[in-house]
């Protein structure tokens, strides 16, 4: 430390926000738990809350994955929008799941291409941006 | 609680599609100029037990790095929602790309010519992986010192895999880029289908 206390105040950048880093460590919502328990969840699975926000939810952020999902909405918007890493938010899903209050939509089994019918309409869809 | 449901809207199939790239290779731009939201940003923080230390004192060393993905989304009508992923740019988070490739509709690599050999662990990996991947050379500022085939010579690539160029501000011309590649996944689930 190169400053000395009496001085008083250190000079150099402070820092305010986000640009101080989280102020709890980023696994610490999950209790330490680093992987989901029963199952995985793809980056482009569909989340719906199968109830509306309920009052016993174990901690603000499964509320928020709650409160985000009265709408359908895929894994990785989820957890942007609620500024998790996904690693964190894929346990508290798994929290969720299990307790029944979050019904999960996967993406087609994942060593089959869509159907022609499927391409076209995206093709479809594209064109017509 | 099955009723609480019943009034929403039906559940999208969800698709998606890779666009990698060496790093500064202009993919959220990318992203970006098609997507209906503004790019989102995932993160995954991953820690690592440092590699090539010789640790006696039963301390390991440990990194803590943050791995960003940046990705869009279109809803290409209520059922079918087409949804943009940008890889990470350094290639030591292949495993990232596992889990990005899995069960993806096809790639964009996304070439810069000023520093194409970027762009070669992209298609390497798409190529061992059968990812079906088109490459878009990103003309930065009308710089377009190469034609797509100069570019595919360069690169190496089978004559089956497009080459074109890009502009990857320009709405027009990503959304070319888009139909080109589900164009070509098209070709390819069609010559699949057995006689």
């Amino acid at each position: 430390m190169s400053a000395d206390p009496i001085d008083g105040v250190e000079e150099g950048p402070a820092w305010w926000d986000h640009e101080a880093g989280p102020v709890v460590r980023p696994y610490m919502v999950t209790g330490g738990r680093v992987r989901p328990v029963t199952v995985d969840f793809d980056l482009i699975t569909y989340l719906v809350a199968t109830a509306t926000l309920a009052a016993d939810t174990p901690s603000p952020e499964h509320q928020a994955i709650l409160a985000l999902t009265q709408e359908p909405r895929a894994v990785a918007e989820v957890a942007s929008r609620v500024d998790l890493p996904l690693g964190v938010v894929r346990v508290l899903l798994c929290d969720l799941l299990s307790d029944g209050l979050i019904a999960r939509y996967d993406p087609p089994p994942t060593d089959h291409l869509p159907n022609v019918e499927t391409l076209q309409a995206v093709i479809h869809g594209l064109r017509a941006l | 609680m099955d009723s609480v449901r019943s009034d929403t809207a039906p559940v999208p199939q969800a698709l998606k599609i890779l666009v990698a790239g060496g790093f500064g290779a202009g993919k959220t731009t990318l992203v970006g100029a098609v997507s209906e939201i503004a790019p989102l940003r995932t993160e995954e923080v991953l820690t690592t037990a440092g590699v090539g230390t010789d640790d006696t004192t039963g301390v390991a060393t440990k990194t803590t790095t943050t791995v960003a993905m940046d990705f869009g989304r279109i809803t290409i009508n209520p059922s079918l929602v087409l949804y943009l992923f940008g890889t990470p740019g350094q290639n030591r988070f292949w495993f990232l790309w596992d889990e990005l490739a899995t069960g993806a509709l096809g790639a964009v690599v996304l070439a810069d010519t000023r520093r194409l050999a970027d762009s070669f662990a992209a298609i390497d990996y798409f190529e061992q992986r059968n990812t079906p991947f088109v490459i878009a050379v990103n003309c930065f500022d009308n710089d377009q010192r190469y034609t797509a085939e100069q570019v595919r010579e360069a690169l190496d690539v089978d004559g089956h895999v497009p080459v074109l160029l890009t502009d990857a501000r320009d709405r027009m011309s990503v959304k070319n880029v888009l139909i080109t590649l589900v164009e070509h996944v098209l070709t390819m689930v069609r010559s699949s289908v057995p006689a």
